[in-house]
């Protein structure tokens, strides 16, 4: 009896931890650094060469094509913490991606201070201020 | 007016839900049959009252009562009435109301249902439904209440009330019929786990933990988990029809908060049999109702708090506590009553081999918990992260991918081999009778697959596993069927269909395993995809593997609520045209900001199975406005994905029917007598 169930024991140590080294392998994977413009920026050095996403607000007026017309690049950030995006995906840029939204764009910040980005995601401003800019402001909760 | 009535009734809600929590237990405890009915009776009339409120918010929707804050942030006048009224739950207030009123239904039919059958046990079931109930309630009422003023907010003086002219409109991404029913589905779901976790507590307390409890949750769970596999697979085709890109599960938060509680359920409702059976994992089963339900009220959490998209939101959305206090005292609660109780729960027998029943169900219950643990993990990652080194990290598909795609593939290989396996141990014997036949044609199909070209390892294994599971369940139905025939004289047809109404759970849940195995075809067909993306002037043309799309026609249209780009492009399979496929580009106009999106076009494969959907979207257009931006994804066998939802659903409906008493002649009866024992457990 006991040795059936240290086989059974057995084969679920066997089963985690083969689960584990692929989880832990997937997280090496996939694993990304989120961070906003101003976190980026105190990342100095190690901001370099690793794969961030990093969201903002896209600043109105700056979505432009690049002078080579083989991407697109806007702002993102707020005042004097901003950065410039430049979108090198394959995909078409989301229709989401208008002025004032907040943008994920993944990718790597370049030692030139560009974000090279092949994905971006972007959602329209929060419910929030949608609300306020429609003049529908939140009753007192 | 129907806004005072809205809040009034839901005041009057949590008075009545505070009396009902308090008279059930204050009944239970003077032994006062009086107050424990009224207490019932309160929760009764709590469904009533939520029922008014839920009513009074439709219909303000319905008129388009803008002084309402929730109308006005989520409706707009010219969008089409069910959609108005679907805007119920199409934002976190509404959407919480709906939850309370499901479970007040629920709790309602629960009581009617069980009031008599399990009378010691009920007054508890009542008061733990109306503690949960309560909890909505008070976050309704106090934190996010959807009958507010609409209000101009003025630094200077307080609020004013005023009623804007139109409402910002309901998120275009939700203006879609399967946004309709989806919510409403999931939620079922998701609440239905409150009342085996219900049971579970009110057992514990009455110490009655026999067969009882266990038969009445089983069937609550297995209604639960029908609806929350329904739910998901609507979202997953709401995903895949309107996100546009091409795909039906990206392992986003909001649908791994509701994979979390179905993989549990599904757990469950496996490892309730060896108790059933065996009168083992008592406690195991206990753990895992309890989490179903935490997990439930964790992914309406996850999906109305915005806590994965960062730690702030989640501090001040006003729900953030509430949920977080309730998940803190209902686990810590039942747990500590589950160490109270751990005495009556003690296992009657053990483990005897690796190979049998039991086993095959406990290495189920483990990897299905392990998989449940990786989606917690990876989706709580980001916030784990930061909570503990202050950077946010977050992981992608490939991390869930890599854990869940060899967790599925063995979980599949258990559906094939555990119901077959004798419960305590197997023989060598049995093994090979049951067995040796489906696997060498499964691997023999194999080989055929590689050297037509099915070179993905995972993709090949996923194939080779269906198959070998699906001639195990058609065996299992044609053995049946066919000792079935000599003895009643059936046609094999009326003895397949005679026997599944006659041991309805064990063979419904051959139905479902046999949809999870379709569902498994069409999600392994996800490894063959390939797209591709063009700029279609008229006339232009684009091609993806035997598929020529031709642009026809640019052109606008109008619709009240949206103006859209439109485009007509011809597609032709090998040459030869089979369909016109309409992609648009919409932009919704309601609201501060026009929000852009895609109305995919999809050639699906329902007429042609084995094929591909070939699903084409409406990028966007070049900066100069004469070509548009078409992608095309070629999706093969995603139509299964779809049958298998429905044939899962139907094998959960047929195993939820009661048997069908046997009126044959007598040389079966003796048969049928004996059949019972194995076939309860089966399945």
């Amino acid at each position: 009896m006991k040795r059936k169930q240290l086989k059974f024991v057995g084969g679920s140590v066997v089963i985690i931890l083969t689960l584990a080294y692929l989880a832990y392998s997937g997280y090496q994977d996939s694993k990304s650094y989120f961070q906003t413009v101003p976190e980026l920026y105190a990342m100095k050095d190690a901001a370099y060469g690793v794969r961030v996403q990093v969201s903002g607000d896209v600043v109105p007026g700056t979505k432009q094509r690049s002078q080579d017309g083989k991407a697109v690049e806007f702002v993102i950030g707020k005042e004097s913490q901003t950065l410039k995006v430049r979108y090198v995906g394959k995909d078409p840029l989301p229709d989401t991606l208008i002025d004032r939204a907040t943008a994920v764009a993944s990718g790597s910040l370049g030692r030139d201070g560009v974000f090279t980005a092949n994905q971006i995601t972007a959602k329209c401003a929060s419910k929030y201020e949608k609300e306020k800019a429609a003049g529908v402001s939140i009753a007192k909760e | 007016m129907a806004a005072q009535i809205g809040q009034f009734a839901l005041a009057l809600a949590w008075v009545v839900t505070v009396y009902s929590v308090i008279s059930s237990l204050l009944g239970i405890r003077l032994k006062n049959d009086k107050l424990i009915a009224s207490g019932r009776n309160a929760a009764l009339g709590t469904c009533a009252s939520i029922t008014t409120a839920i009513v009074c918010l439709g219909y303000l929707f319905a008129v388009s009562d803008f002084s309402i804050k929730y109308i006005a942030a989520h409706s707009n006048r010219d969008l089409p009435i069910y959609f108005k009224v679907s805007s119920i739950w199409g934002g976190q207030e509404g959407s919480l109301l709906f939850w309370g009123w499901l479970l007040t239904i629920y709790t309602a039919l629960v009581t009617l249902q069980n009031w008599r059958k399990h009378s010691a046990m009920m007054p508890y079931v009542t008061a733990v439904l109306m503690t949960t109930s309560l909890f909505f309630t008070s976050m309704l009422l106090f934190g996010v209440n959807p009958f507010n003023q609409t209000v101009f907010l003025h630094a200077q003086s307080s609020p004013i009330p005023f009623v804007p002219r139109d409402g910002n409109g309901l998120n275009p991404l939700l203006q879609d019929p399967y946004m309709v029913i989806h919510p409403p589905m999931l939620y079922l779901g998701f609440v239905g786990f409150a009342v085996p976790f219900a049971f579970a507590i009110a057992a514990m307390v009455t110490k009655q933990l026999g067969d009882t409890w266990i038969r009445t949750t089983r069937r609550w769970t297995m209604v639960a988990w029908m609806f929350l596999s329904i739910g998901i697979m609507l979202g997953g085709k709401w995903a895949y029809h309107e996100l546009g890109w091409g795909g039906f599960w990206g392992w986003d938060p909001v649908e791994n908060a509701s994979l979390m509680p179905w993989l549990i359920g599904t757990a469950f409702l496996h490892s309730v049999m060896v108790q059933e059976k065996k009168g083992m994992l008592k406690v195991w089963n206990m753990v895992l109702v309890i989490m179903a339900f935490i997990m439930s009220i964790f992914g309406t959490f996850l999906t109305r708090s915005g806590v994965v998209n960062s730690v702030h939101a989640f501090a001040q959305s006003p729900i953030g506590g509430y949920f977080a206090a309730f998940i803190v005292v209902a686990l810590s609660a039942s747990l500590y009553l589950l160490f109270d109780r751990l005495r009556y729960l003690k296992s009657e027998t053990q483990m005897e081999s690796v190979v049998s029943r039991e086993s095959s169900f406990m290495f189920n219950n483990l990897i299905l918990l392990a998989a449940c643990f990786a989606v917690f993990w990876g989706t709580m990652f980001p916030v784990i992260s930061e909570a503990v080194t202050g950077t946010k990290i977050t992981v992608s598909a490939p991390f869930f991918n890599k854990v869940n795609v060899p967790i599925a593939i063995f979980l599949m290989f258990l559906t094939g081999v555990g119901p077959l396996l004798a419960w305590r141990k197997a023989s060598t014997d049995s093994l090979k009778r049951n067995f040796m036949v489906p696997a060498i044609l499964a691997l023999a199909s194999g080989i055929v697959l590689y050297f037509r070209g099915v070179h993905h390892f995972y993709a090949w294994l996923a194939f080779v596993m269906s198959i070998f599971v699906t001639i195990t369940i058609f065996r299992e139905f044609y053995k049946g069927a066919k000792a079935r025939t000599i003895g009643t004289g059936e046609r094999l047809i009326e003895a397949v269909v005679n026997l599944t109404f006659r041991n309805t759970r064990r063979y419904g849940g051959y139905i479902v395993h046999f949809g999870f195995v379709l569902l498994f075809i069409g999600w392994a067909g996800q490894a063959f995809t390939t797209d591709s993306q063009a700029e279609l002037g008229v006339g232009d043309t684009m091609n993806i593997r035997e598929y020529t799309l031709r642009m026809d026609k640019l052109g606008t249209a109008d619709d009240p609520n949206y103006s859209a780009q439109t485009a007509t492009i011809s597609l032709f399979e090998w040459g030869t045209k089979v369909a016109n496929l309409l992609p648009e580009r919409r932009v919704y106009t309601a609201g501060p900001e026009p929000q852009p999106t895609s109305e995919v076009a999809i050639y699906d494969t329902a007429r042609n199975l084995y094929k591909s959907d070939l699903y084409v979207v409406f990028a966007g257009s070049t900066p100069d406005n004469k070509k548009a931006i078409i992608q095309a994804f070629y999706n093969p066998l995603t139509a299964w994905v779809w049958i298998g939802g429905v044939v899962l659903v139907v094998g959960t409906l047929i195993a939820l029917l009661p048997n069908k008493k046997t009126i044959v002649r007598r040389r079966v009866e003796t048969e049928i007598k004996e059949e019972p024992k194995i076939v309860e457990s089966k399945v």
